[in-house]
């Protein structure tokens, strides 16, 4: 049992990642380099915060032609899991493995703070580890406005596709989105970076549930 | 015999629903400026391009493609293709 992490030019929180998971909670993980395209042998992948090429163009719109993530398209269609977090999870939406798109905050700002969530579905295995249905994650972006049609908005609340919510919500996100899944559950994308809520020093533990799920 | 070159220019905006944040933030500097009555400001992106091709028909469905795979997210964007003559 073991994750990869997907290292792309410009990421900058693969360590974090690798911290969190083997650090704080020992599951074994390695680094994948992002041309590579040997996947075999992993459980669960990871794409990491930062800024994928330099956000040139738009967010993840060059990292989804890494050769890696055509091998993350067949190991998401065989129900691997597949965890996008910040810049990770616009690179999924690029990539097409989760709808809608994420666009520039509604005030522009950089925004870094501590996020309050809610919990909208526990359909899929990341979220069923929040008994109490709300977290507190930090958020680190610039461009987290979760943006969709009405009609795939339809699709995510039919599917129970939406994960997370914001309390108060920080970007404009539509219905205050702060993560989605796949219709299937085994791909999640959020804005919000659990993988900096895993060691007490750095202030909560919140997101350990979430990286735990990774390998349960 | 040389292949044909062909210039083009994509225009990428956003979709009218998408709010343009930096448009409207680009909207209060020009009123700054002293320009008033601006109703609409909204920031894109032009993609200029060179590309060889057999004809211009060819060199059109390249661009088609680039467009919608790559230079535009059609999730909130759209484009439109300018050819120019080579």
């Amino acid at each position: 049992m073991s994750i990869g992490v997907i290292v792309f030019p410009g990421s900058n929180c693969d360590r974090d990642v690798l911290w969190a998971t083997q650090g704080c909670l020992g599951l074994p993980t390695r680094r994948i380099w992002h041309e590579e395209t040997d996947l075999s042998g992993l459980d669960a992948v990871v794409l990491p915060g930062g800024f994928s090429y330099g956000d040139y163009l738009r967010c993840g719109a060059i990292a989804r032609f890494a050769p890696a993530l055509r091998s993350l398209v067949d190991f998401a269609a065989q129900g691997g899991r597949v965890l996008g977090i910040c810049n990770g999870f616009q690179v999924l939406t690029e990539l097409g493995l989760l709808p809608g798109a994420l666009t520039r905050n509604r005030d522009l700002h950089f925004i870094c703070e501590d996020a309050e969530l809610t919990v909208a579905s526990k359909r899929s295995a990341w979220l069923q580890g929040y008994a109490a249905g709300h977290l507190t994650l930090p958020i680190a972006h610039g461009e987290g406005r979760y943006q969709c049609s009405e009609e795939t908005l339809k699709q995510l609340q039919d599917d129970e596709a939406i994960a997370l919510r914001y309390g108060s919500n920080p970007n404009g996100s539509v219905h205050d989105i702060a993560g989605v899944t796949n219709r299937q559950g085994n791909v999640l994308g959020l804005m919000p970076h659990p993988e900096r809520a895993c060691d007490p020093a750095t202030g909560g533990t919140d997101g350990r549930a979430m990286l735990q799920a990774l390998l349960s | 015999m040389t292949v044909p070159r062909f210039q083009a220019r994509v225009l990428v905006r956003l979709r009218p629903s998408v709010l343009d944040p930096a448009g409207e933030a680009a909207r209060g500097a020009a009123s700054r400026l002293g320009v008033d009555g601006i109703s609409k400001l909204r920031i894109g992106k032009a993609v200029e391009l060179e590309i060889e091709a057999a004809d211009a028909a060819e060199a059109r469905s390249q661009i088609e493609l680039l467009s919608d795979r790559l230079f535009a997210n059609p999730v909130i964007e759209d484009w439109s293709l300018e050819l120019l003559d080579s």
